[in-house]
């Protein structure tokens, strides 16, 4: 096993995950006890799943690499099956959800080898132009575009997206200090806080919406509160887990901020279409695995370029 | 052993490359005798079905299967009955009646939780083939057992009939009220095609 990975800073910054977690499931224990609501409940619930989220990724960033790399593989392969499961499609092109499925092992075999330029290159040039010729072999042109575009759509946000969260680990530069995982957890850190910080934010001080069609819940306070809690986050966790300068670690936590509300909001513009609340009901208190990685699906591919291009 | 099978192999391959999202959970039985009829689309609606009970009410579970298929040869047959503890029976409408569902009446004696697919065959992915009168004739047999609909909708996607190709998909489940035989069988039938009809509206499934 190699626990190389687990440096002093990365458990820290573990630990003081750990607190919040103590201290936000303390304040919705006092809050149940002094007046017991529905959404007190739901809060605890929300909580509850985010101790086990917590567990499940902590153990699969700080084992072993290749355990960090199967564990995201598999979390594209859900969200892209939740994403699958939702959307209207043809059934004469079945096949081609099959093989959009086989992309996700082979992406993630470039991304085991190190193989940058396949890496980037496999899905966005070579599954989109062999996509359609499924659909074609088959012969059924009905619905043909839509069929096409959904299942590209899927692939760049479910797999090509979510697997830059897996190629931070294998950076070049990694081979003194342990940067990748550092990455991992403060690119997830952040668009998990950013999430929760719009959330708390938009239920204080929010008054005017901000995209009232789209997501009606979302506000400007949610959205500013949430954009500057991430940045001051950004602030403090980049000296210890990535190798950010004051400024880079500022334009990052407003880049995730931004980002992480785009991603978000593009799935609620999906859920809105389909007219669906939820993407499944795997995370209790949280819908589907495609609600909790929403936003993920645009900070993990934004934050992956802007800290190649800056940094490595 | 079967058990054990379904709980380290079965509920695990199911959750993990299907996914299973259900409705009214609660509204499923325990316990037998009771009838449980389904829509019919796939090979595997047989193997969801049964992932849905656990520990003494999971032993309980009998499928009803046509015989002249899954008794075909040997493996099937091995598998059929060991595994999966199916009840088969004859597809061909006789005069004796009663003779036929014999081992059907037996089991829910012993009360059994019975899974029959009232369609008979598995229809067009996800489209809905008329529910065939055989459940009038068994139910007959036993007036006060209840019968709890179920409808299945995505594995129809996963593995249609006629396709070897498996696709994952989730599976929504709705399990609606039960109700109980009725002597008029146009009645029967129409509210069995109701409550079918009525739980696949409420999952407002996208076209396939």
């Amino acid at each position: 096993m190699n626990f190389n990975v687990l440096t002093d800073e990365v458990l820290y910054v573990l630990i003081g995950i750990i607190g919040i977690l103590v201290i936000s499931t303390a304040i919705t224990l006092v809050l149940k006890k002094k007046n017991p609501s529905h959404t007190v409940d739901e809060v605890m619930l929300r909580i509850k799943s985010w101790w086990v989220m917590f567990f499940i990724f902590t153990f699969a960033l700080v084992i072993h690499s290749t355990i960090s790399l199967i564990f995201m593989g598999i979390l594209s392969f859900l969200a892209l099956k939740e994403y699958f499961s939702l959307i209207p499609f043809n059934r004469a092109h079945r096949l081609v959800i099959f093989w959009s499925y086989i992309a996700i092992p082979i992406q993630f075999l470039f991304i085991y080898f190190e193989f940058y330029g396949m890496f980037i290159v496999f899905i966005p040039v070579y599954m989109f132009l062999l996509i359609p010729i499924q659909a074609i072999i088959v012969g059924e042109t009905k619905n043909f575009l839509q069929s096409v575009a959904s299942v590209q759509w899927g692939l760049m946000l479910m797999v090509f997206g979510l697997s830059h969260l897996a190629y931070l680990l294998v950076l070049p530069g990694k081979e003194n200090s342990v940067l990748g995982a550092g990455l991992v957890l403060f690119l997830v850190v952040l668009t998990q806080a950013n999430d929760v910080a719009q959330f708390l934010w938009g239920k204080t001080l929010g008054k005017r919406k901000i995209l009232p069609k789209v997501s009606p819940n979302k506000t400007w306070a949610g959205f500013f509160g949430g954009v500057l809690t991430t940045t001051v986050l950004a602030v403090l966790l980049a000296p210890l887990i990535t190798p950010f300068t004051l400024t880079g670690s500022i334009i990052a936590g407003l880049y995730i901020g931004l980002t992480g509300f785009i991603g978000d909001v593009n799935i609620s513009a999906l859920k809105r279409d389909l007219n669906i609340k939820d993407t499944s009901a795997i995370i209790p208190g949280h819908g589907g695995i495609l609600d909790r990685v929403d936003s993920l699906t645009y900070t993990a591919p934004l934050f992956f370029h802007f800290a190649r291009f800056f940094y490595f | 052993m079967r058990s054990l099978l379904f709980s380290i192999l079965v509920r695990p391959v199911i959750l993990f490359v299907l996914g299973i999202n259900i409705r009214h959970r609660e509204k499923l039985p325990g316990s037998g005798p009771v009838v449980i009829i389904a829509n019919h689309n796939s090979h595997l609606d047989t193997l969801v079905l049964m992932s849905l009970f656990h520990g003494k009410s999971f032993q309980k579970v009998r499928p009803v299967a046509a015989g002249d298929y899954f008794m075909k040869n040997k493996f099937l047959a091995f598998f059929s009955t060991k595994v999966m503890n199916i009840i088969p029976i004859q597809r061909k409408m006789t005069k004796d009646i009663q003779g036929m569902f014999s081992p059907i009446l037996e089991a829910l004696e012993d009360d059994s939780i019975i899974i029959l697919f009232p369609e008979g065959s598995r229809g067009e992915a996800e489209q809905l083939s008329r529910y065939k009168s055989g459940i009038y004739y068994l139910m007959r047999e036993v007036p006060d057992i209840d019968i709890v609909p179920v409808f299945l909708y995505g594995l129809g996607k996963a593995l249609p009939k006629g396709s070897f190709i498996f696709v994952p998909f989730f599976v929504d489940i709705l399990v609606g009220e039960s109700f109980k035989y009725n002597e008029n069988r146009k009645e029967f039938m129409d509210t069995l095609n109701e409550r079918m009809d009525n739980l696949g509206e409420e999952g407002q499934f996208k076209e396939w």
